[in-house]
């Protein structure tokens, strides 16, 4: 039976309740094994040189010093990792982002690693690697690098993306246009049009967990390694390829992870941990520092952003327009493409055009977080929209629900929308409390919209049921908040069993077939199609054993809350088998129970979100407080709604952080000067108030139970927010995030001089 | 190189390691001992993952020596639960959902639990400057501050 992904609404058991997760005690006992909780017998200490320099030529490296050192057991270089890719252009990216090959493109790129016997061995073997380097001039900044007399940090990109083919190689690896009608024609109809420019700074994923894994490659040419990933299965194909293994025989357990948001979805020590095991014969733990979190791993992209709105009197947008410079790092990506898709996607244009503009910098490589490049292109947007309210004088809410996209609008990046939140969050936003809630001297409130499109993706879940009747689920999406408890809701709901009869756990890429990563807010939303698909493919099992039990047919017997029950008059003296009953039999009537589930999960319902914030600025210095924050957003359905509130909640903060404080600083040298929690200081405790939310429930018509994915639109809003918020407590537009004290000082110092 | 000898007392019970002049107590506690309930968050003392309680006093266990810990009283995430019955604070960070990835959770609950031992009733604002050495990337703190409410005013009534 071909499983239906159809949304069919009905009465929920499981779903919606707020069970404790099952991987809880654990995690308050101490108990949990995260990346570098995990020990092998003969275990080596593995550590990475980095590059001092921005930009720089490595002439030669020598490790004959570090080799003779004793307890050093290995040492590699880019020559251990030899190039595999076969002319794979993004592959090459990652191993050269590994270790370096012929330059150092950032302040923190691998240059050489090393395997000794303990971590102070290792450190004094890094000190004797003598690397000679030939500086080369770098650039930092997005809008530097796009000018024509900017160090150029490939000679082999050509802008992609242009009418004509450039002849000479750019800093601009792609531009990429969105839109439809026509712009030009729009701006002619607009009776006020607003034009901005706008800039964000780089800010790290700020996960807690360091990157670590313990790898282990036997002399057979089989390995292990254990890893806080968000995609295991992805990191043993990269891991693979570039080690030149075959897949199978790579088997990567992900351990439990401490916070990824993005962050890791991509392999930067493993591959180096793989090497340094097979050369040196022993396991290899690697666990980065958090200066190297900071300086080699994430970020988002800085970027720099034109924007320009025209509407009529009567509120209508008549054409909106953007031109989105985004940061890279020093290898392409889609991050400019991604935040030009997502500009303008809460709005329903008739005109519209957008154009993203991806720029290499000596930066470390750009990686997902959280909703990658929407929230930058969100709070240029949305701060052009509360400018253009205010100039029709219209109130900003009501502004965006008269332009606010709906079902059957054909969105500003191409797809035609079904059934959307964004019209329900404004709404929900437009009637509650803490807009009409008064506001002190100093203080002014902001809200913004948020949309992030959701991803799907290849999927496949075990389910197994033991003869107690007790219910194994062994899903393949890393769990990074909460989702063994939700997709144990699903499958107690589906089955009709109990929660408590259930335990999922994340198989390791032995037990499974493959998974995509958990990012996209994909996890539950993905895992919970395959786990439904699973518990049918189960059931119809359990049905078939029943009617073995029975001696009747098994179109007379169906599945009801947990049991299977005969129908039909003929077997009305037939009472119902449990789970449990058909379960003890199962060795008589054809051997284990099982339901198995692979499948693509199309169509992740698109997300939206708005927010509201009050800020308070201190006018003598330009410090802010953050008085009160709400998030609505739309879940499609909450399977563990506290689990959604988490989700709401945690994106807010990283936002509150990114808007407020958080940025990489580069000094002239090319040098990131803020790389520790120190300095580069992320909300806590006392910064935040509580966050509340509101749920909404829109069902995603692509989804058995209507779930739309709910992890990453929650930080879309909130740069916009809190921006409007500041810049109507200052009495001055802010452009330029973080805002951070000095940044709004100055902005109040400039309005009261002009 | 000879190691030093410690002699201390974790979570009650009488403990004896050697450990290098340079190591922190962090890294005797996980490696040495096996109690990796204390994280790494960054190793200077910013995000509060290590916590310990050192003689009735909440400190990073990143910046403490391990040879520093002779003769002292070392509390750990692992000494809260007594056998299979969980700590107030442990039960109800679960019940309010107080940790999402879990890293920075053991760090949170020896804080929290010092934080009572001095404060059995704060406010909120007094717990919210209280938790604010460790970090928590995830939750917003929202749910962490509830727990550590509910926590309190259940101990209270104890």
């Amino acid at each position: 039976m071909n499983f239906d992904p159809r949304f069919s609404g009905r009465k929920f058991a499981s779903v919606g309740t707020r069970p404790i997760r099952p991987d809880g005690v654990d995690k308050v006992t101490g108990r949990a094994r995260y990346g570098a909780d995990f020990n092998m017998a003969g275990q080596l200490v593995g550590r990475v040189l980095r590059s001092p320099h921005a930009h720089a030529k490595i002439l030669k490296i020598d490790t004959s010093k570090a080799e003779k050192l004793a307890g050093v057991k290995a040492v590699i270089t880019a020559k251990d990792l030899p190039d595999l890719t076969g002319g794979d252009a993004a592959m090459y990216d990652i191993l050269d982002n590994c270790m370096a090959r012929t330059k150092a493109l950032y302040d923190g790129h691998a240059v050489a690693a090393v395997a000794a016997i303990d971590a102070r061995t290792a450190r004094q073997a890094l000190k004797l690697i003598e690397v000679e380097y030939e500086i080369l001039p770098h650039v930092t900044d997005v809008d530097e690098a796009m000018q024509h007399h900017a160090p150029l940090i490939n000679d082999t990109i050509f802008t992609e993306g242009l009418e004509e083919k450039p002849v000479k190689p750019s800093n601009v690896t792609k531009r990429s246009q969105f839109g439809h009608g026509d712009v030009h024609q729009g701006f002619g109809h607009a009776d006020f049009i607003v034009e901005r420019s706008f800039k964000t700074e780089q800010t790290h994923q700020g996960y807690i967990e360091p990157h670590a894994c313990v790898a282990s490659v036997s002399s057979d040419g089989t390995a292990e390694l254990w890893v806080c990933t968000q995609g295991h299965f992805v990191y043993r194909q990269h891991c693979a390829q570039l080690l030149g293994m075959e897949a199978s025989k790579l088997r990567v357990t992900s351990s439990e992870i401490g916070g990824g948001f993005g962050g890791k979805t991509h392999v930067w020590a493993e591959p180096v941990a793989l090497a340094l095991s097979r050369k040196a014969g022993r396991p290899v733990k690697l666990v980065m520092t958090r200066d190297e979190v900071f300086r080699a791993s994430g970020p988002t992209s800085a970027t720099s952003i034109d924007v320009k709105i025209g509407a009529r009197k009567d509120g209508t947008i008549t054409a909106a327009e953007a031109t989105l410079r985004y940061s890279a790092g020093p290898y392409a990506g889609s991050w400019a493409e991604i935040g030009a898709m997502t500009a303008f996607a809460c709005y329903k244009l008739d005109n519209v055009k957008t154009v993203g503009y991806e720029v290499l910098v000596n930066r470390p490589k750009t990686a997902a977080y959280r909703a990658p490049s929407a929230p930058m292109a969100a709070f240029a947007v949305e701060s052009a929209v509360d400018e253009l309210a205010k100039e029709l004088g219209m109130d900003p809410v009501d502004f965006r629900i008269k332009n606010a996209a709906q079902e059957g609008t054909r969105s500003s990046y191409g797809p035609v929308y079904g059934p959307i939140g964004i019209g329900p969050t404004l709404e929900a936003v437009k009637n509650h409390p803490h807009m009409k809630a008064p506001l002190k001297k100093n203080q002014g409130r902001g809200m913004a919209c948020g949309f992030w499109f959701n991803f799907g993706g290849q999927t496949c879940v075990d389910l197994n049921i033991g003869m107690d009747g007790s219910v194994s689920l062994a899903v393949g999406t890393v769990d990074v908040g909460g989702s063994r408890a939700s997709l144990s809701l699903v499958a107690a709901e589906e089955l009709g069993i109990d929660y408590a009869q259930l335990k999922a756990v994340v198989a390791d890429t032995s037990s499974l077939g493959y998974n995509d990563m958990t990012d996209g807010s994909r996890g539950t939303f993905s895992s919970s199609m395959a786990t439904i698909s699973a518990a049918r493919n189960a059931i119809k099992i359990l049905r078939e054993r029943a009617a073995q039990m029975w001696d009747i047919s098994v179109d007379d017997v169906v599945w009801e809350q947990g049991h299977a029950v005969a129908k039909g008059d003929k077997h009305g003296n037939l009472g119902k088998l449990s789970l449990k009953e058909i379960a003890a039999e199962s060795g008589k009537t054809g051997g284990p129970i099982a339901g198995h589930s692979e499948l693509v999960a199309d169509g992740a319902g698109v997300s939206f979100a708005t927010h509201i914030c009050d800020i308070e600025v201190d006018p003598e210095t330009g410090s802010t407080r953050v008085i009160r924050y709400t998030v609505v957003q739309d879940a499609g359905k909450a399977v563990h709604p506290t689990y959604v509130e988490g989700q709401y909640q945690g994106g807010a903060a990283q936002g509150i952080g990114w808007a407020l404080n958080e940025e990489y600083i580069y000094g002239k040298d090319g040098r990131l000067q803020n790389a520790g929690f120190l300095d580069y200081r992320i909300p806590v405790c006392s910064d935040l108030p509580m966050i509340d939310t509101q749920i909404l429930e829109i069902p995603n018509p692509n989804h058995p139970y209507g779930v739309r994915g709910v992890g990453e639109t929650s930080i879309v809003p909130p740069l916009a927010a809190i921006a409007n918020a500041v810049s109507n407590a200052a009495g001055v537009r802010m452009t330029h995030i973080p805002m951070s004290p000095p940044r709004i000082l100055a902005a109040i110092e400039a309005e009261r001089g002009g | 190189m000879a190691g030093i000898a410690v002699s201390t007392t974790i979570n009650g019970d009488n403990i004896e390691y050697l450990c290098q002049p340079d190591e922190t107590l962090l890294d005797v506690l996980r490696d040495r001992l096996g109690l990796t309930g204390a994280k790494e968050g960054c190793g200077t003392g910013d995000c509060g993952a290590c916590s310990i309680i050192l003689d009735n006093r909440l400190v990073c266990s990143c910046l403490v020596l391990g040879a520093e810990a002779e003769g002292r009283r070392i509390e750990t995430v692992e000494g809260m639960a007594h056998g299979d019955q969980l700590h107030t604070l442990q039960q109800k960070f679960l019940e309010h959902a107080a940790l999402q990835c879990g890293i920075c959770t053991p760090g949170f609950l020896i804080a929290a639990k010092d934080l009572l031992a001095k404060n059995p009733d704060p406010t909120e604002e007094e717990i919210r400057f209280g938790l604010a050495g460790n970090l928590c990337r995830c939750t917003g703190y929202d749910k962490i501050v509830r727990a550590v409410q509910d926590a309190a005013h259940v101990m209270k009534g104890a």
